[in-house]
């Protein structure tokens, strides 16, 4: 006994620190990452986002140094919290609710106590920075724009929330993301990778040199400069003459699907959105509910797109092989059912052949091929599901699928669509109910790029690529795959040309042929839609979108564009003077109908805007 | 017998095994003090240099150690003794004083803490005392004379203070048992911990309520022997006494600092940035280690000096994160090995001096071993006791190859007694 037990505890205290140690070294050691070991101190080096350039290679955007305290709660020492605050230029209250959330957030991962310092205020503050141990600048890059339009194709880079950084790890609190617009879009390829340091501290957080000599280290990957398919100039027009008026306008390059000019109105400047006012100015533009800036009504209004549709309904009915280009229709003034009047027409047209029919928007006509197409089969069902299948040909209905992170499908209805609306098989439904979509009104709703696309289709007489802003991504030299795609609608190209010429007599002989420019052959489709709103809970009609789709020249065509003006009485007032400048300012470089432009720049609409709040009448064309 | 033939009968296992621990120390003092500053393995100016130096320099001990008749140490006993005593004494006179402790002759370059040396020296006195043929350790009065022994260098420790010292002797009451000494000492000093503990975790009623339930136990099964109650009564007062004092010194007489080192130990309190600083972050950098370490200078937490002491004390931390589980296991395992061969060399010991001699040194190292390896790894409070052979520091090293050595002699020796 007495020679054991000395023997006994040495062995007993070996199992005990062995199962210590496994306990720690095996079973407890939970890889701990580089991010977590509180001697390391981990930091990024951000790298240059990529530049901006439109399509004739002008500089959109560029960056510009920005400085952000940040805190590592952890870190944080006691300090002279009034004079920290002073220097900050922020309240003790906000002060204390930021690093409140900072911990939150994590105690040893970084935190924004204030963002994007000016030069001034950042070198003030550095040389203070030393007393206040948790804190530190970081630098980073912030935007830099060179010009105050495109804001909503530019979109706008922000924060990153919590929600982000769960979903995406490579984000930490504080660091920017493109969150709108191209910015939004192409995030990757502009962002670049961030580099990483892994910084071995000692106890008192003093750095001692790289981890690991730096093995792990990882440099900063530049971000690319991408080229857009905008055109500045003519993007900048737009705008102009897009002011005090409320709508949309897209240009498309039909041979390419490339966007030559997206306005959206009412816009913003871009540079708004950067520096230490972005707050407020965001929430400024976020709460205008009434205009909506930060709206693209290009991509995201939704609109009964009119008589531009008559295009393509006439180009239906010549697929589906139910009316010829010289087949003449009587236009009594209207569309009669068993001596009912179904539409009115704006005139009494007389026998209608196809071209004058498109020149004269003649209501008759297309209401009669409308129900000629859609009875061309056995059940309405099957016929009103050909002609979407032949309208989702020309890309409506759904998302088009260009690189801009916003949009809308737009409606084309199908029989599914009226057979719930109808309560079909209960009640039954014909082509007689929904005769309005012949001539773009009824169910039909689609967005301004929408239209742009069927007409730079029908510019192309029969195909179209995804329109697209990304011209080239620089270094790559190469744009996603998808926009190289060419698209066939359903229709024969042969079955264009009386269209496209109709398009042409509307500048002719038409309803446009107030709007020739003079030395370019414009096609183009006036439209002016129907639309109302709810005031005080009545269905009240309000004034006439004003609507036009052109492309220009009729062959080989250069640009095709949708104009949509809200409440802008008829097509051809507003956005028919609007496409003819655009077109000339494309074409021509510069404006020779100088009477449309005074026209175009003088003119407003808030007036008009302010009528559901002032009482004054609508102005409806009945 | 001559010098040249003695040699042969070395117990080189322990000789290696002190090689082996005393290189590994200076491996990862080297990774534990390495920085900005250092040039190469042989920069003197560093800590490791210097530790270099106070190996180099106890291999010229151990041959003189080894040199001297074995007989010396028998004979000379308490003259060593009282050397010893003289040099902690002389600390009040002569001392420098870090950090509030007097320990240490201060030699312009280098300082000599002589309570290193004396655990050596009352080891010898106590064989000495022990091995005398008119000593028996059943007796009263020699038990008496043995505390004394003990007592002496303690109570000129305790005056330093240098509590964590102070503690080492409690591991002569092995020997002691060893030679004799009742078995109740062992069982009163291990019961006295189970109360101390209990009274510290649970608080003073709570233990004594436990000590009550396990007194009633014990006399239920014993009550066809017909115990003596007043015996069994006298018992429990004097434990449920014992914790009531526990408890009335812990919050009274402790200090904060002393209360919060076993309050973390106990788990009552968390706190890893204040008090319980040194062994969170010792444990933190074991867990760092994994199964294999991650190499030697690579340890995150003993680059960054984040583990306080960590060439003294705490060296263990850096096997742990460095070398992972299977070095932390090779030290442990040589430790053992180390202080199970100096138990078996000491049994086979002809005279009754070198066997008490032998247990007091196994005795000593394991104290240590135990103490600081459980402090390190966070099972036990912090005492600031050293790793044998291994921690940082000339007289720590110097008192345990001294320590060591002397065994290693009179075992060599052991042969050639009839």
């Amino acid at each position: 006994m007495r020679k054991v037990v000395l023997i006994a505890l040495v062995i007993l205290s070996g199992v005990l620190f062995t199962a210590r140690l496994f306990y720690l070294q095996v079973l407890d050691s939970s890889p701990e990452s580089l991010e977590q070991n509180s001697a390391i101190k981990v930091m990024y080096d951000y790298p240059q986002r990529g530049y901006i350039f439109d399509r004739n290679e002008n500089l959109l955007v560029s960056n510009q140094p920005s400085y952000d305290v940040m805190v590592i709660p952890r870190d944080v020492k006691p300090l002279d919290t009034l004079e920290f605050c002073k220097l900050l230029k922020i309240s003790k209250e906000d002060f204390k609710e930021v690093l409140r959330k900072a911990e939150i957030y994590s105690p040893r991962l970084p935190s924004v106590v204030v963002p994007q310092l000016n030069k001034a205020d950042y070198a003030s503050l550095s040389e203070k920075m030393y007393k206040y141990e948790g804190f530190y600048i970081q630098r980073r890059s912030l935007r830099d724009y060179q010009v105050k339009h495109s804001a909503n194709v530019l979109g706008y880079i922000a924060e990153v929330n919590n929600a982000i950084i769960k979903k995406n790890p490579y984000y930490q609190m504080g660091e920017l993301i493109g969150t709108a617009g191209v910015e939004k879009e192409y995030e990757e390829v502009l962002r670049g990778v961030k580099g990483v340091k892994y910084i071995q501290r000692d106890r008192f957080n003093r750095d001692i040199g790289p981890y690991k000599d730096g093995v792990f280290d990882t440099i900063p990957e530049r971000g690319k400069d991408i080229q857009l398919t905008i055109d500045a100039v003519l993007q900048e027009y737009g705008e102009k003459l897009m002011v005090n008026k409320r709508g949309g306008i897209v240009a498309i390059e039909p041979s390419t699907g490339e966007i030559l000019a997206l306005v959206t109105a009412p816009s913003y400047d871009p540079s708004l959105l950067v520096g230490r006012d972005r707050s407020k100015n965001f929430t400024k533009l976020w709460y205008d509910t009434i205009a909506k800036p930060l709206y693209d009504r290009g991509l995201m209004g939704e609109y009964p797109p009119g008589s531009p549709f008559k295009a393509l309904t006439a180009l239906i009915a010549l697929q589906e092989n139910v009316t010829t280009e010289d087949d003449r229709i009587n236009c009594p003034g209207g569309y009669y059912y068993n001596g009912r009047r179904l539409m009115k027409c704006h005139g009494a047209h007389g026998a209608t052949s196809m071209v004058y029919g498109i020149a004269k928007s003649c209501n008759t006509y297309f209401a009669t091929l409308y129900r000629r197409s859609v009875d061309n089969y056995s059940t309405i069902q099957e016929g009103t599901d050909k002609w979407k299948e032949h309208l989702a040909s020309f890309g409506l209905g759904n998302f088009l699928g260009y690189d801009l992170p916003s949009g809308k499908r737009g409606l084309i209805p199908d029989s599914k669509f009226y057979n719930r609306f109808y309560n079909f098989p209960k009640y039954r439904w014909f082509s007689t109910a929904t005769i309005s979509n012949s001539i773009g009104q009824g169910e039909i709703n689609l967005t301004p790029i929408q239209m742009a696309n069927f007409t730079a289709a029908i510019a192309n007489r029969g195909w179209y690529y995804t329109p697209h802003v990304i011209k080239n991504i620089i270094g790559t030299d190469t744009i996603p795959q998808k926009f190289k795609e060419k698209h066939h609608t359903t229709i024969d190209p042969k079955h264009f040309e009386p269209v496209v010429e109709g398009m042409y007599q509307v500048y002719e002989s038409g309803t446009a042929s107030y709007l020739r420019i003079p030395g370019i052959e414009i096609c183009g489709k006036t439209g002016t839609a129907e639309n109302f709103t709810r005031i005080d809970g009545k269905r009240v009609q309000l004034t006439d979108h004003s609507i036009f789709v052109a492309f220009a020249p009729k062959d080989n065509p250069k640009i095709a564009l949708a104009v949509f003006v809200e409440n802008g009485y008829w097509g051809s007032r507003w956005a028919g003077r609007i496409a003819g400048l655009m077109i000339e300012k494309y074409i021509k470089g510069e404006i020779t109908r100088k009477d449309m432009e005074k026209f175009i720049l003088e003119g407003s609409l808030e007036d008009e805007y302010a009528k559901p709040h002032s009482g004054k009448p609508f102005t409806i064309n009945r | 017998m001559s010098a040249a033939k003695s040699y042969m009968k070395f117990d080189w296992l322990m000789i290696f095994i002190f090689i082996a621990l005393v290189s590994m120390g200076w491996i990862n003092i080297y990774s534990a003090s390495l920085s900005d500053s250092a040039q190469g393995y042989f920069d003197f100016k560093q800590i490791y240099g210097k530790q270099m130096i106070w190996i180099g320099l106890s291999f010229i001990l151990i041959i003189f150690i080894l040199a001297i008749e074995s007989k010396f140490y028998e004979n000379y006993a308490s003259i060593i003794y009282l050397v010893s005593l003289l040099s902690l004494a002389g600390l009040f006179v002569f001392g420098r004083t870090i950090a509030g402790t007097t320990a240490w002759y201060d030699f312009g370059g280098f300082s000599i803490q002589p309570s290193e040396f004396a655990k050596a020296a009352t080891g010898l006195a106590l064989a000495k005392y022990v091995s005398d043929i008119q000593t028996n350790m059943q007796e009263l009065k020699h038990q008496i004379s043995a505390f004394i022994i003990l007592a002496l260098p303690v109570i000129l420790i305790i005056l330093q203070p240098d509590p964590g010292s102070v503690l080492v002797y409690a591991a002569f009451v092995f020997p002691l048992y060893r030679e004799g000494l009742h078995g109740v000492y062992l069982l009163l000093g291990l019961f006295a911990t189970v109360i101390f503990v209990s009274t510290l975790a649970f608080g003073a009623v709570w233990a004594a309520v436990a000590v009550l339930l396990i007194a009633g136990i014990v006399y239920y099964r014993n009550r066809k022997k017909r115990p003596n109650v007043l015996k069994y009564i006298m018992i429990v007062v004097a434990c449920i006494g014992f914790a009531f004092s526990v408890s009335y010194i812990f919050n009274n007489v402790f200090k904060q600092h002393h209360r919060d080192r076993f309050n973390i130990v106990l788990g009552k309190e968390v706190d890893s940035r204040g008090i319980g600083y040194n062994t969170n972050q010792s444990e933190i950098a074991i867990s760092n280690g994994g199964w294999l370490g991650k190499g030697w200078t690579q340890g995150t937490q003993t680059k960054g000096n984040f583990v306080p002491e960590q060439h003294t004390d705490y060296i263990f931390s850096t096997v742990g994160e460095e070398w992972g589980f299977v070095g932390s296991m090779i030290v442990v395992l040589l430790f053992i090995g180390l202080i199970l061969r100096i138990i078996y060399k000491a049994e086979k010991q002809k005279n009754q001096f070198g066997r008490v001699y032998g247990y007091s040194v196994a005795a000593i190292i394991f104290l240590h071993f135990f103490v600081n390896i459980g402090m390190v790894t966070g099972i036990f409070p912090t005492v600031g006791i050293p790793l044998p052979f291994f921690s940082y520091g000339g007289s720590g090293l110097w008192g345990f190859t001294i320590l060591l050595f002397i065994f290693v002699k009179l075992d060599a020796a052991n042969y050639y007694y009839t």
